[in-house]
């Protein structure tokens, strides 16, 4: 069944998309990410133009999230102040990337732009997630014992100013690098139409020393706050929301997301994080070819924006 | 204006036998099967027929060379930016583009056999029959002016826009059901613009423009697609907060439905 997107200005197939959602859907809920950094590329490949695709994506990440968020809160598996710190820069970021991405929508660099953006953010963080991964699976199989978090060894953050303390999570951080990790992933995020899940989970679990218990039902409220003001501010200055492609994908998000998370409870976390790793990395290599393959046409056309 | 007249009936004197009647005898009517094109949830393009026929009065002889007719659908005018790739540092950046000011955004010439054998190149080039015909005004540093037939960037532009069906010329478009009788199917892409279209129907004999006709119709978005898409036009920070609450909404929902403790 044909449906014609009203911002997109394209007829796109609803079970089409509906399936998408379902698949991604899977795949975030088994790890626990929103899965956008997969989400906006399929959405390009079927023919939306990258920035309508990057902006409505924020929807449906944010319906994500806000499921997954909410179940996490009913096991009390989430640190709400952790989560407020971490929303002061994400918002800040979020605004930033924001305006960022509408001056390079401006000048023509946008798809350019979110092309290196996926290539490096995606292939690094990959990169990192495999080998971490493998590490700690070989650790296993030769029967040493899981050491994700070593209690006393401080690095130099823990002696930055403004110290506070998160009960739940039970840590003793400075406000700093907590704010600048919400800051970078509200930027990231809005730039690229990716909730940015598979960054902020490593990265508070690595350097905030944050529980494996609390950190994804965290990172979700993060992720649906900063997601869901990006799609405000994303419909207030650019005008490119698609509601009627964002609702479809939540829909079929949302449910993917049920199955996956019990599909995900049956894996163990190492290979878990291998195979979210091999994923994320794949996304990234395809994008790299892309921009170094000779394209099949050197030109291309975009309505000039007003103002411009 | 009035130089012009004499200067067509001199060209048109000059392309016809001596014999011929005058220019003015033949009337060309016009109509389309639809004036008003709507755009709902279930749009994936569409396709007009233009249908019409030439009527002569009794006195006039039909023409020996037959009739010829060019129909030109131009869309909405848009201002577009054409982007040129190049590779810097390994990776394919846009180095260049050239804006296209006020073209149209959909483009059709429908005709009932190849230009080229319609008219000659000049008449052509002055009626702007055709693709190759069309002024494209492109911005330079401070000038607007009409693009270079062989300026890259009209070429890329020409195929860029024909690849997506938005700009098309058929010389097999248009077909003579009886020798005054005519008939075409204007094809419109999804991707077709919302918009005034005009229509501009012109009859030639012998290689000359006997007289033209106009038509025109719209296409509109209308029901759930017109409410989105002004909504987001026009209040951006209501339709964002309104789809930021419909995610919520959607996510909740999940959580309920799906509730497993």
């Amino acid at each position: 069944m044909q449906i014609y997107l009203p911002i997109a200005d394209l007829p796109v197939n609803i079970f089409v998309i509906l399936a998408m959602g379902f698949a991604v859907g899977f795949i975030s809920g088994m790890f626990g990410i929103g899965g956008g950094f997969l989400m906006t590329p399929l959405l390009i490949f079927l023919g939306v133009t990258p920035a309508v695709a990057v902006a409505s994506v924020t929807g449906h990440i944010a319906a994500a999230s806000c499921s997954g968020a909410i179940s996490y809160w009913r096991r009390r598996a989430l640190d709400l102040a952790l989560a407020f710190m971490l929303l002061g820069g994400g918002i800040l970021g979020t605004a930033f990337g924001v305006w960022v991405f509408t001056t390079l929508r401006t000048i023509g660099q946008l798809d350019l732009t979110i092309g290196i953006a996926y290539v490096l953010l995606l292939s690094v963080v990959g990169a990192l997630m495999v080998t971490e991964s493998v590490r700690a699976i070989v650790r296993t199989r030769q029967g040493k014992p899981v050491e994700l978090r070593r209690p006393g060894s401080h690095t130099w953050f823990h002696g930055l100013p403004f110290k506070l303390r998160f009960k739940r999570s039970r840590i003793y951080v400075s406000a700093i690098p907590v704010s600048a990790i919400g800051f970078i992933i509200g930027f990231v995020g809005a730039v690229m139409g990716i909730g940015g899940g598979f960054l902020l989970v490593p990265m508070l679990i690595y350097f905030l020393r944050v529980p494996t218990a609390t950190v994804i039902g965290t990172s979700m409220v993060l992720t649906l706050v900063t997601m869901a003001s990006a799609t405000v501010m994303h419909a207030a200055t650019n005008h490119l929301v698609d509601a009627v492609l964002a609702l479809i994908l939540m829909v079929g998000g949302v449910t993917g997301a049920q199955f996956g998370a019990r599909a995900g409870q049956k894996i163990s976390g190492e290979h878990l994080r291998l195979l979210l790793g091999l994923l994320v990395l794949a996304v990234g290599v395809r994008f790299a070819f892309e921009l170094v393959l000779t394209p099949e046409d050197l030109y291309v056309i975009r309505p000039l924006e007003s103002g411009a | 204006m009035m130089w012009r007249f004499p200067a067509i009936v001199l060209v048109a004197f000059a392309a016809l036998p001596a014999s011929a009647p005058p220019a003015a005898a033949e009337r060309l009517i016009a109509s389309l099967s639809n004036h008003r094109v709507m755009v709902t949830s279930n749009f994936t393009g569409d396709e007009l027929v233009l249908f019409g026929a030439i009527e002569r009065d009794a006195a006039t002889q039909p023409h020996r060379g037959g009739y010829d007719i060019v129909a030109t659908v131009t869309g909405p005018r848009q201002n577009l930016v054409t982007f040129r790739k190049a590779r810097v540092l390994g990776i394919w950046v846009n180095v260049d583009s050239r804006v296209f000011e006020n073209v149209p955004a959909y483009l059709a010439v429908l005709a009932n056999r190849p230009l080229a054998q319609i008219a000659n190149a000049e008449t052509l080039r002055r009626l702007q029959v055709g693709l190759d015909n069309t002024v494209l005004n492109q911005r330079a540093a401070v000038t607007i002016a009409d693009s270079a037939r062989d300026d890259p960037f009209r070429v890329a532009f020409l195929k860029l826009t024909a690849r997506q069906g938005l700009y098309r010329e058929d010389p097999t478009g248009l077909t003579f059901l009886t020798p005054a009788l005519y008939r075409a199917s204007i094809p419109l892409p999804a991707q077709a613009p919302i918009g005034d279209y005009e229509v501009d129907v012109k009859l030639f004999a012998d290689g000359a423009l006997i007289t033209r006709t106009p038509s025109a119709f719209e296409v509109y978005k209308a029901g759930i697609e017109q409410s989105v898409s002004a909504a987001a036009r026009d209040h951006g920070i209501l339709y964002g907060l309104a789809t930021a609450m419909m995610a919520l909404m959607t996510g909740w929902f999940a959580s309920v439905v799906f509730r497993r403790d």
